[in-house]
């Protein structure tokens, strides 16, 4: 007995003292672990935003040609450059063709002619015919001016640069055609601002995001119009109001449901309701808008839930204690407090809105609409929708312009959850 | 009038009410002034603000909510029905070119002359509608405010009224969660069970078949469409679960070294960094996956020689299931730092004070101690990858694949009904129900999860203190 009892410690030092070095390499080990975990995560994001970054840049500038451009009378068939039913007529892709076969007179037989007048977009006419409704003067005229190319120029330019050209959509006449015009100083990028000034198009060189835009805004404003006051509403009467009873616990569990429903589904029930019972046309901005509403309003709830709970109750009885009533109390002490948060709220469920896709793809936002929306009820399409159509649409050209879609997403949801934080940070009072 | 005319001058009439009803109140309490009213000025002009706008709300919600389908009704009365044969028997398209006829995008001689007469008659229709709306609008607040108005004297309980009214209307805010939620179930229930009059419940759920493409004309071959759902519920699975390869242990690890090792400097730097993965928006993920991952994982496999035994699909579900994974990384590790953290201190000092290193704390003490909230954030984390629809419809493909394969292209639920949905179709299809079935059950398997986890949660939480 007194034998195991001097000999006992020594012998659990002992094992102690072995095992000691497996414990620490395996807690070496677990620590590694969880510093492989957060640079997964980490490179991750950066790979994400790089391959986006990288790609996108490219889609902010556009190659042009430029060319000299006789506004000849007999070729537009335009006598009067004021009358604008002669002007929105004219035959500007004449001029164009006129120019090109000017600049490159070697080129004869047919083939080569047409391979030759495909260098430039037709969105290259339309500029000319909008310059000219600025300035009827230039009628009869020589210009020199930068010329929209086409999208395959585009590319080919661009990979060129980077050194790995591009040729499968290039042939060699063209390629030959592209040389001798950087050789001149001819064909160089531009700030592409095609990209903010007009909307979807099927052609990748004339197509923007200013209809996307408006339409994301639109229908964001109808979400926010609803889903505020509704969700500030609802908020206050379960802090303020509710009593402990099955009824209150219902509507809790109810919001918890929602905010874990997966959003396709709430654009099944804008198709079915929204659309299919009560009739509203598809792919507007007030459907939309509808549907993310109920999406949103659970977020809305809950953040305005904890601002209005973050307000201390000395304040809610101080006011009934002079008098005032519970309505009182409410508007002219809670609310003002809790504002802050829940603006904060409003503004990250904003913010999530934005970036939202499956269900606005349900109720038909999804169409391909040319021209920039008016007003709630014009068929319109969204930010992120018009980044899926995008990277469905097989034009190389269309790749860099996803991806610098998805960079004026990125901006825009930045820029909210910048104001979200200087919000809560500025605004936001500690007791 | 137009709405957008209509709801401005509504305000109006509201305003000017809040002002006649407070003046009325001043008036009706004569030279003892404000001191003889039961309530204070404001409650009278609220009152009658809100008499003015409330019932004629009402009103313009309901009329504007069924205008559309009764005027609709009562235009396809005036459609002969030989013009409806004329469209294949489909009334949608013959009332679209009255609609396009109406709006103007078409000119009526183009077309025959019942149409005309129904489109003129639509024009007429929603003429009067716009109208009477107004006038009913319009009437409804003028005899609600005057009869609030004319109901004001001094023994008025104007304060307890508007403050009722100001109750009802938060209880009917808070109460739209609810009635939400029924219209879901509404919406996918009554579609599904039109479906499942045509397709049989068994088949749907245990048919190991999936395509849906049903014949346009009756006399196309191969016209029946099959609608085994199996194959979506496996391919669902088999991208839910890598991504949940990925994103559990990741996510887990992530927050253990937050919490348990990394300085308070670096977790303030960290923290943010991976919550901005949580903010990017699914589409852009989807883009990625479909424009960057796929394709590597693609030359991977071929690189690799998997090419002899499996099939290579340049649309794989690994490629999917990965970067979804790194989506729900954030999400994993934000609900597991929160149950990490709520583990008492005194728990894990009195380990570390026994000697255990700070690993063998985490695995001995903390997990164990968190564990019902770790499973509750996996099992949030998987409904929220089976419902996850942008990046899967961009980089998993659309063939119904029944495969463990991760390379190849298999389908999944909400790409199917993404697909079905997306463009124009008729409601009466099988096709078009069919998305809603598999609505119902993506709705029920997500609602589920989320019980489930929350279950488990509240019935092992350990309760310290």
């Amino acid at each position: 007995m007194s034998n195991t009892n001097k000999k006992a410690p020594a012998r659990t030092m002992d094992l102690v003292e072995r095992s000691l070095a497996r414990r620490y390499g395996a807690e070496k080990r677990f620590r590694f672990y969880g510093v492989i975990s957060v640079v997964i995560g980490v490179l991750a994001l950066a790979l994400l935003f790089w391959e986006i970054f990288s790609a996108g840049l490219g889609g902010f500038r556009q190659t042009h040609i430029q060319l000299t451009l006789k506004f000849d009378p007999d070729v537009l068939e335009i006598a009067d450059a004021r009358d604008a039913r002669q002007v929105q007529n004219g035959n500007f892709e004449g001029v164009v063709r006129a120019a090109l076969a000017e600049r490159f007179p070697a080129v004869l037989d047919r083939g080569g002619r047409r391979d030759l007048n495909g260098i430039l977009s037709i969105g290259a006419a339309f500029d000319l015919r909008d310059k000219l409704v600025d300035e009827p003067e230039l009628l009869g005229q020589t210009r020199t001016y930068w010329l929209l190319a086409d999208d395959d120029v585009d590319t080919y330019y661009k990979s060129l640069r980077e050194g790995n050209a591009f040729t499968a959509r290039t042939s060699e006449a063209r390629q030959v055609w592209i040389q001798e015009l950087i050789d001149g100083g001819e064909l160089r990028t531009q700030f592409n601002t095609r990209l903010f000034t007009s909307g979807d198009s099927s052609e990748p060189e004339m197509a923007g995001i200013l209809g996307a835009v408006v339409g994301s805004l639109l229908t964001l404003l109808v979400t926010f119009i609803l889903s505020f006051p509704i969700g500030v509403a609802a908020a206050v009467y379960l802090e303020e109001y509710a009593p402990r009873n099955r009824f209150t616990d219902f509507i809790e569990v109810n919001i918890s449901n929602l905010a874990a429903v997966p959003s396709i589904i709430f654009g099944l029930l804008g198709l079915a309701i929204f659309i299919g019972l009560f009739g509203m046309p598809r792919s507007i901005p007030l459907v939309g808008g509808l549907v993310l509403t109920l999406m949103t309003l659970p977020t809305i709830i809950i953040s305005s839930r904890n601002a209005i709970k973050a307000v201390p109750p000395s304040i809610r009885e101080a006011a009934l204690g002079i008098g005032a009533s519970k309505m009182q109390m409410i508007l002219h002490h809670v609310l003002p407090l809790a504002m802050p948060g829940m603006l904060t709220g409003a503004i990250i469920g904003m913010a999530q809105a934005l970036g939202e896709t499956a269900p606005l793809l349900m109720i038909g936002m999804v169409a391909f609409i040319m021209d920039v929306p008016n007003g709630i009820s014009d068929p319109a399409t969204v930010l992120p929708v018009q980044i899926f159509l995008w990277s469905d649409s097989p034009e190389r050209a269309f790749v860099e312009r996803t991806s610098a879609a998805i960079m004026v997403l990125l901006a825009f949801l930045v820029c909210m959850n910048t104001l979200a934080v200087w919000l809560r940070k500025r605004l936001e009072r500690r007791w | 009038m137009e709405s957008s005319v209509l709801l401005p001058v509504l305000a109006l009439l509201c305003a000017l009410a809040f002002v006649a009803g407070r003046s009325r109140s001043l008036a009706v309490a004569g030279v003892g002034g404000m001191r003889i009213l039961n309530s204070l000025p404001f409650y009278y002009g609220s009152l009658t603000a809100f008499w003015c706008a409330l019932p004629s709300l009402a009103v313009v919600l309901i009329w504007s909510i069924f205008d559309g389908v009764i005027i609709e009704n009562m235009v396809h009365a005036l459609v002969p029905p030989a013009a409806v044969e004329a469209a294949g028997g489909n009334i949608g398209l013959v009332m679209n070119q009255v609609r396009n006829l109406a709006a103007g995008h078409l000119s009526a001689d183009s077309v025959e002359p019942a149409i005309a007469a129904a489109a003129d008659r639509l024009v007429a229709l929603e003429r009067i509608n716009r109208w009477a709306l107004t006038g009913v609008a319009l009437s409804f607040a003028l005899i609600g405010a005057i009869l609030a108005w004319l109901k004001i004297n001094p023994q008025l309980r104007a304060r307890a009224k508007v403050e009722d009214i100001f109750r009802w209307t938060l209880l009917a805010c808070a109460s739209l969660a609810i009635l939400t939620t029924i219209g879901i179930v509404m919406s996918v229930l009554f579609e599904s069970m039109r479906f499942f009059s045509k397709v049989p419940v068994t088949e749907f759920l245990f048919g190991l078949e999936w395509s849906p493409q049903t014949a346009i004309r009756a006399d196309q071959q191969g016209s029946s469409g099959s609608f085994g759902a199996v194959p979506l519920f496996a391919g669902t699975l088999l991208i839910a679960g890598i991504a949940l390869l990925v994103a559990v242990p990741t996510g887990l690890m992530v927050a253990i070294y937050l919490t348990e090792y990394a300085s308070p400097r670096m977790r303030n730097l960290i923290k943010p960094v991976l919550e901005i993965l949580a903010g990017i928006p699914t589409v852009v993920y989807g883009f990625f996956a479909a424009l960057t991952v796929a394709p590597v994982i693609r030359d991977m496999g071929v690189n690799l020689g998997l090419d002899e035994w499996l099939t290579i699909s340049s649309e794989s579900a690994l490629a999917a299931g990965l970067v979804m994974g790194v989506m729900i990384i954030p999400f994993v590790s934000s609900l597991s730092d929160d149950v990490i953290t709520a583990v008492p201190r005194s728990l894990k000092d009195g380990a570390l004070g026994l000697g255990s290193t700070r690993s063998e704390v985490v695995k001995l003490v903390v997990i164990p101690a968190a564990l019902p909230g770790i499973v509750g954030s996996v099992l949030l984390a998987a409904s929220r990858a089976i419902g996850e629809t942008m990046i899967v419809v961009m980089a998993a493909g659309l063939a119904a694949n029944l495969t463990a394969n991760p390379f190849d292209s298999v389908t999944t639920v909400t790409v199917q009904i993404v697909t079905l949905l997306v463009g124009d179709q008729e409601f009466e299809s099988a096709k078009t129900l069919a998305a809603f079935a598999l609505g119902l059950v993506l709705f029920v398997v997500t609602l589920g999860l989320n019980y489930f986890a929350l279950y488990i949660v509240r019935k092992y939480r350990e309760q310290y203190e």
